[in-house]
């Protein structure tokens, strides 16, 4: 069929089944935004800024598991951009950023709002084109959402010239894809599997070390199955919080830097580590001499580069965890004995009762842990839950208790200020209206896209923000408290906004918080209220994080107990 | 750690930014490149890079997985069984001993190419080593430019 080329990106946009783009026009993508004033198949939301435009359509993806899109402009509008693409490729998010380019005959000559897009991205997306015909618009449209989507996913940016999404050409868009360079590998290798499960048989002090790849696979339930059949206890990234389910009596809880003292003991003194979709990050391992020196290590992943990166891999598998898993259970529930690991499994639960997870609660002062267990207790399963980056964010991972995966979204790879907001707009836009969506945010981090109250006011996104108002950037002051002497360095946010007001200026509710019983009521009449909503609580301004890993430190050296300042 | 030096051949598809994309890696997860040479397949639509490198076997490998991660990465080729040779250009003032620069060439499987009014080029081909020792010898001869053209690596 003959057809712009704008209309080609609408055309594929439908193909693939998107109902919601995110963006934000300007004059390089303004053919494209011409066509999609004339359609109504997909809906289209004019975000206050590129980078929530981004990462709304990332909370989407991580939402549902479907692509996002976002679309955005040149020069400035893609360069907005960038710390979504970066973010999204941090936690391999699938996603396609489609961006207005200056016209093919301009490029290179510093026109206006020119920039180098594909150069810019380059490191931060797993793939990315600059279409240089009509001709091979349809072909690299298709490409992009299959590579988004496939092996292990990630942002892909198409960068479009403005004369292209306005020249006529043939549009087909194409069933399948054809590259011969890119055949991720899904199945696991036979030999490798059998060796594994031989060695999870044989092993005594086993541990899951499950990671947000299971999320990605949605192998949560086989995952389950796997802990389950065997009963080897698992402990969970900070990506992969939800996988488990919080009530399951093999979970030990968070691994890492906050992670709780029996599941970091566990891989400590495990003598083998199966890491499902896990990439053994520097916030996980601590010191990488100290790490894990007793066990052997099984590492399904399916990114090759990921296998071997970080730590020596005795039993590596490249796959889908999903499959693998999924073959591997028929061999385990042969073989495997789960009173084999009974006590090693007694040795984690005496970890687990010597240094519960916990803190000391307050009646005079509201406790930042105490808002969270709050809400879980409050919306539990039915919630999806952003957060933005710093102390809120891990006390969120810490305290609320995820049932399923895609429940806890947030940036975990970058750790980018500023996501949890747009990212709960693109999540509520994904799940729909009947589901609560609530981010857990802070004094700082919700500045960095508080326009976006417009946006989901606007477009009637009930999203409520919970800020954790500590008038400080909390996780900065905290290690500014641990390791600089107490010398607060720009991180005192005494002067604030009067968050009620703002939230009110913009269309939505506002509601600021001094008591356990005030939390209660707002949550109550911000989701009655069905609009988007700040709910501003006042809490303990010195509260720490804890238990913690120095930076740098063995993960057995914890800082542990909460004493009293 | 052990440092190794290591030849890798790559085949790529011969695309737009597809030198980018390598050398890009190569930069921003800061491994080195000793030398780096490029030039399309013949009838394919595929070009062969062929990239000097060193590092730790960790490092080696990442490499290695990192290359075939790209996704216009058709196949990356590592290991000890590569036939590698490199070839340099030499200038020497013309009043240099012409018959001994052109023994000194064909100990090297060289010769000379090119001759002018006041300079003459001349070329040898072989392993990156030998023509480190060529050029030595050559600067005896008091050279006015040398050019070295980076490994070519073949798959025994
Ligand atoms: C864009 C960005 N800039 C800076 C940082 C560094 N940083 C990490 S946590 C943090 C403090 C966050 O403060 P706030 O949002 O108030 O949360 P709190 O730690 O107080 O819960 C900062 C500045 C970051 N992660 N992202």
């Amino acid at each position: 069929m003959k057809m712009s080329g704008a209309q080609m990106v609408c055309e594929a946009i439908i193909a693939e089944g998107v109902d919601t783009v995110f963006g934000y026009p300007g004059g390089a993508i303004m053919n494209v935004y011409d066509e999609i004033y004339k359609q109504n198949a997909f809906k289209h939301i004019l975000t206050r800024h590129e980078q929530a435009a981004v990462h709304a359509a990332d909370g989407y993806a991580r939402a549902t598991g479907r692509v996002g899109v976002a679309m955005v402009t040149s020069g400035p509008g893609f360069t907005n951009a960038v710390t979504g693409l970066a973010t999204a490729y941090a936690d391999s998010v699938p996603m396609v950023v489609i961006s207005g380019q200056v016209p093919l005959s301009l490029i290179g000559t510093d026109g206006f709002q020119e920039v180098d897009a594909v150069g810019i991205s380059r490191a931060c997306t797993k793939h990315n084109y600059l279409v240089r015909s009509i001709e091979e618009l349809p072909r690299v449209l298709k490409e992009a959402f299959y590579i988004a989507r496939s092996g292990r996913p990630g942002p892909v940016l198409v960068d479009i010239p403005k004369d292209i999404t306005g020249e006529i050409g043939n549009f087909e868009y194409p069933d399948k894809v054809d590259l011969p360079t890119y055949k991720p590998r899904y199945k696991g290798n036979d030999r490798q599997i059998k060796k594994a499960v031989e060695a999870i048989v044989t092993s005594k002090k086993p541990i899951l070390y499950i990671g947000g790849g299971t999320v990605l696979s949605e192998a949560s339930e086989l995952v389950r199955e796997l802990a389950e059949v065997t009963q080897i206890p698992a402990v969970e990234t900070l990506m992969a919080r939800g996988v488990m389910g919080a009530s399951n009596p093999l979970l030990l809880g968070m691994v890492g830097m906050h992670g709780n003292y029996s599941s970091n003991m566990a891989m400590s003194e495990a003598d083998l580590i199966i890491s499902l979709g896990a990439r053994f990050d520097d916030r996980v391992t601590g010191k990488l001499s100290e790490f894990a020196k007793y066990a052997d290590v099984i590492h399904v992943d399916i990114d090759p580069a990921n296998i071997g990166k970080i730590v020596d891999v005795d039993y590596p598998i490249v796959g889908d965890i999903k499959t693998v898993v999924h073959r591997m259970l028929p061999m385990l529930r042969e073989k495997a004995n789960p009173d084999r690991y009974q006590v090693w499994r007694n040795i984690l639960a005496r970890y687990d009762e010597l240094h519960p997870l916990s803190y000391s609660d307050s009646d005079e002062v509201i406790k930042p842990q105490w808002v969270i267990e709050r809400l879980g207790q409050l919306l539990g399963e039915k919630a999806v839950i952003t957060s933005d980056v710093g102390q809120h964010q891990m006390w969120t991972a810490q305290f609320y208790p995820f049932d399923r995966p895609r429940q806890w979204i947030n940036s975990g790879g970058l750790g980018t200020m500023g996501y949890g907001f747009p990212a709960a707009i693109g999540a509520q836009v994904g799940v729909g209206d009947e589901k609560i969506v609530v981010n857990i945010t802070g004094d700082g981090s919700i500045l960095m896209n508080v326009q976006e109250l417009v946006t989901a006011a606007e477009n009637n996104i009930p999203v409520i923000n919970v800020i954790l108002n500590n008038h400080f950037l909390g996780m900065v002051r905290q290690w500014q408290t641990f390791f600089y002497d107490k010398r607060y360095s720009e991180t005192d946010l005494s002067f604030q906004p009067n968050w009620k007001l703002l939230a009110e200026a913009c269309g939505g509710k506002g509601f600021d918080v001094e008591s356990k019983e005030q939390f209660d009521k707002a949550l109550q009449d911000a989701i009655d209220a069905k609009k988007v909503a700040f709910i501003n609580v006042a809490v303990d301004r010195f509260e720490n994080v804890l238990p913690m890993v120095p930076a740098g430190g063995a993960l057995y050296n914890m800082m542990l107990e909460h004493k009293d300042k | 750690m052990d440092r190794v030096r290591r030849v890798i051949s790559v085949i790529v598809a011969n695309e737009a930014q597809v030198l980018a994309r390598v050398s890009g890696l190569f930069a921003g997860r800061g491994y080195n490149i000793d030398s780096l040479t490029v030039a399309p397949i013949p009838d394919s639509d595929l070009s062969h890079m062929t990239i000097v490198t060193r590092g730790s076997q960790r490092v080696i490998e990442q490499i290695t997985k990192q290359l075939h991660k790209l996704i216009p990465t058709f196949k990356v080729i590592e290991h000890d069984e590569m036939v590698e040779k490199e070839m340099v250009l030499i200038k020497f003032p013309i009043e240099e001993k012409l018959a001994d620069i052109q023994a000194l060439c064909s100990a090297y499987n060289g010769g000379i190419v090119n001759v002018g009014s006041n300079m003459i080029i001349v070329m040898a081909a072989d392993d990156s080593k030998r023509i480190t020792h060529f050029i030595e010898a050559a600067n005896r001869y008091h050279p006015i430019e040398i050019v070295r053209s980076g490994v070519v690596a073949m798959e025994r």
